[in-house]
């Protein structure tokens, strides 16, 4: 009752102003749109610059170059520890007297609220609209290389994090940045950390944002019809204004039991789908090989393609980004790690399981136009790919699972709606703990970036989806070239924890509790 | 070696009910220590916020604390006053398989726990709580009503 007098209470009065307010505010969210993307643009230029004499951004393969470096400096870590991972998410070498702190399980699943949400859902479909299936391919090796990316900061997350006296913990890339730096003896620590601070409420802004109730309006518009996006802004502004201001706890709590469900059912449905058009796979998975090697027509070719699965791949599971390092840093754990071996599931979760099916589902749904003649997808004016109702963005696949099951874009508005919700409520955390390490930790300082948060949300459902995905791709991105600098400079600190683990692990020392209470026999 | 009984409590009236059995039995037995336990209903798989996992070292010692100072510490002190020796535990996890749990590691010969009417933290420690135990106890029980 509560999740409907939240949700679908505003959403009758914001469809009931709509036919009032249209004729007159419409012009209003041009206005805010023109000046949004008036003041990002030079921005979102200088990030999404090309590498000169080729039209490859330089922030992409920035991203593809560290991910496999780390994945080559560790070993291929995600492959060799993702048994040992599940194992610690499980439990089986948690102590049974540190019961009660935050498990690693719970930190896995607080990262991931903050990343599975509309990355994966309108993320994707950005993706294949623009680079075609063949884009599921450079998504699907930027999750995997992404593993290292997460490994890395995460472990640093946790070792570099600030211990407060009242039992309160602080931790993030600012930390490990002022702190790893100062232990190396190399400077620039500090510069960096507040290069990072200030990029990562960017961040917060844009693609914990903006982004989030720009989209949750797009959904909410489809079904109830279209009405101005601020009205959609105000109502989300003040829900997440009574929960990270007025300390609503109940809005929160139903959200986190509720968005791990919608999200179980969403790739149940995916499943489901794909189970029914068992004989379709094979065919998209072709498309997605041949679409990613040759680009089958699509804007840029393989390049285009390439470049969408690795920008929506980071954006969907931010490897590399530095913002999973503050929600891991909560854990209290004796090996620092064991937080690196957890997270590195993440992307593997995130983009290389829920983004693929998604994908996947676009693919056979067939919302994809093809020419019959030349097999190549047809474009659009803008350059996308030509889809049968039009949809771009979630939309699109909301199109796709309506193909299957006609109620589905119903449960998708809700699931975009909590999806959007969680993910901003993440950000507002991530962003928080930038700001305060700039500006301290004091009330007024933390109600003003709250305020500000949720200004931000309006600004984000009034705008057009183009300037609002490339602030926050380029807000995003811009936390990665720091954050990646900084892992860089680190990088042999995790080696260390890394080559000490195993060979403990290996001899034994690392101790197993899993079955533990079985081995001592009851007196009797 | 003194024979050990486990003795669940709940922070509720029973609490007095399941230690005044304790202590009849410790007197029948003799030489007998009363492990006095109480479990902070926890799980690992939950869902948190970030502002929940940020807090939550400091909300456990305080969890840790009030169970000490409201519930376990008196008891254990009455207890010494009557002359039965006696401890406290807390720990935090699942009711039934930590009661059982601590009894094994302890060499317990019995768990002692309240069936109690009681509504909030008591109704869901000692609800299905005890059915659990009683179920899958590795040492023998005794549900005082």
């Amino acid at each position: 009752m509560r999740l409907i007098r939240n949700f679908a209470l505003p959403l009758v009065i914001a469809s009931c102003f709509s036919s009032v307010a249209q004729a007159q505010e419409a012009g209003l969210d041009q206005k805010i749109n023109e000046l949004f993307a008036t003041v990002t643009g030079p921005f979102v230029s200088l990030i999404f610059a090309p590498i000169p004499g080729t039209s490859f951004p330089w922030i992409v393969m920035w991203l593809v170059i560290a991910a496999s470096v780390f994945t080559l400096y560790f070993g291929f870590v995600q492959f060799r520890a993702f048994r040992h991972s599940i194992e610690l998410v499980k439990g089986d070498f948690s102590d049974p007297n540190d019961a009660g702190e935050v498990s690693h399980f719970q930190a896995l699943t607080t990262a991931l609220s903050g990343t599975v949400g509309l990355g994966n859902i309108a993320g994707v479909a950005v993706a294949v609209g623009i680079g075609g299936p063949g884009a599921t391919f450079w998504m699907i090796l930027a999750g995997l290389l992404g593993m290292a990316s997460k490994f890395t900061e995460c472990t640093l997350g946790v070792k570099y994090r600030n211990e407060y006296k009242d039992g309160t913990v602080s931790g993030g890339p600012m930390y490990y940045m002022s702190k790893g730096f100062k232990e190396r003896g190399i400077p620039g620590g500090k510069f960096l950390a507040v290069l990072f601070a200030i990029f990562c409420i960017l961040g917060a802004l844009g693609g914990g944002n903006m982004f989030q109730a720009n989209q949750a309006h797009a959904q909410i518009a489809g079904i109830v019809g279209e009405f101005p996006g601020w009205i959609t802004g105000i109502v989300f502004a003040g829900v997440v204004f009574a929960v990270i201001v007025g300390g609503i706890k109940s809005i929160a709590n139903v959200t986190e039991k509720v968005v791990p469900f919608m999200g179980v059912m969403y790739v149940l449905a995916g499943v489901a789908i794909l189970a029914v058009n068992f004989d379709q796979i094979g065919w998209a998975f072709g498309q997605i090989f041949s679409g990613a090697f040759t680009g089958l027509g699509v804007a840029g070719g393989v390049v285009g393609a390439l470049i969408q699965g690795f920008k929506r791949a980071a954006f969907s599971n931010e490897a590399g980004v530095g913002s999973a390092a503050i929600a891991h840093a909560a854990v209290r754990t004796k090996e620092p790690i064991t937080e690196g071996f957890v997270s590195l599931l993440e992307p593997f979760i995130d983009t290389v399981v829920i983004c693929t099916m998604t994908a996947l589902v676009i693919t056979i749904s067939g919302q994809l136009m093809i020419d019959p003649a030349s097999g190549n997808y047809i474009l659009n004016d803008g350059g996308s790919i030509q889809t049968v109702t039009g949809a771009s963005g979630v939309a699109l696949t909301s199109a796709a699972f309506e193909s299957a099951f006609s109620w589905f874009p119903y449960v998708l508005a809700v699931a975009v709606i909590l999806f959007a919700f969680s993910t901003m409520i993440s950000w507002s955390y991530y962003g928080l703990k930038a700001w305060t390490y700039l500006f301290g930790e004091g009330k007024k300082a933390e109600l003003a970036f709250k305020i500000m948060f949720c200004l931000f949300i309006i600004v984000g459902a009034a705008a057009n989806l183009g300037p609002v995905i490339d602030f926050s791709d380029a807000a995003i991105f811009a936390m990665a070239v720091v954050n990646i600098t900084a892992l860089y400079v680190l990088m042999p600190i995790v080696k260390a924890e890394l080559t000490s683990y195993m060979e403990r692990l290996g001899k034994g020392e690392i101790k197993r509790f899993k079955g533990a209470e079985k081995i001592t026999e009851p007196a009797n | 070696m003194s024979a050990r009984i486990v003795v669940g409590m709940d922070g509720s009236g029973s609490g007095d009910r399941v230690t005044d059995f304790a202590k009849g039995l410790a007197k029948l037995i003799g030489d007998c220590e009363l492990i006095l336990v109480y479990v902070i209903e926890w799980s690992p798989y939950t869902f948190q916020t970030p502002e929940e996992n940020e807090v939550r070292h400091k909300r456990r010692e305080e969890e840790i604390q009030t169970a000490l100072e409201r519930v376990l510490n008196p008891a254990v002190d009455e207890l010494k006053e009557a002359g039965f020796s006696a401890r406290g535990v807390v720990r935090h996890g699942k009711v039934a398989q930590l009661l059982d749990l601590i009894a094994v590691e302890e060499n317990a010969h019995q768990i002692v726990v309240a069936r109690s009417s009681e509504g909030g933290i008591a109704k869901t420690i000692f609800g299905s709580a005890t059915a659990n135990l009683v179920m899958n106890a590795s040492v023998p029980v005794t549900v005082i009503k």
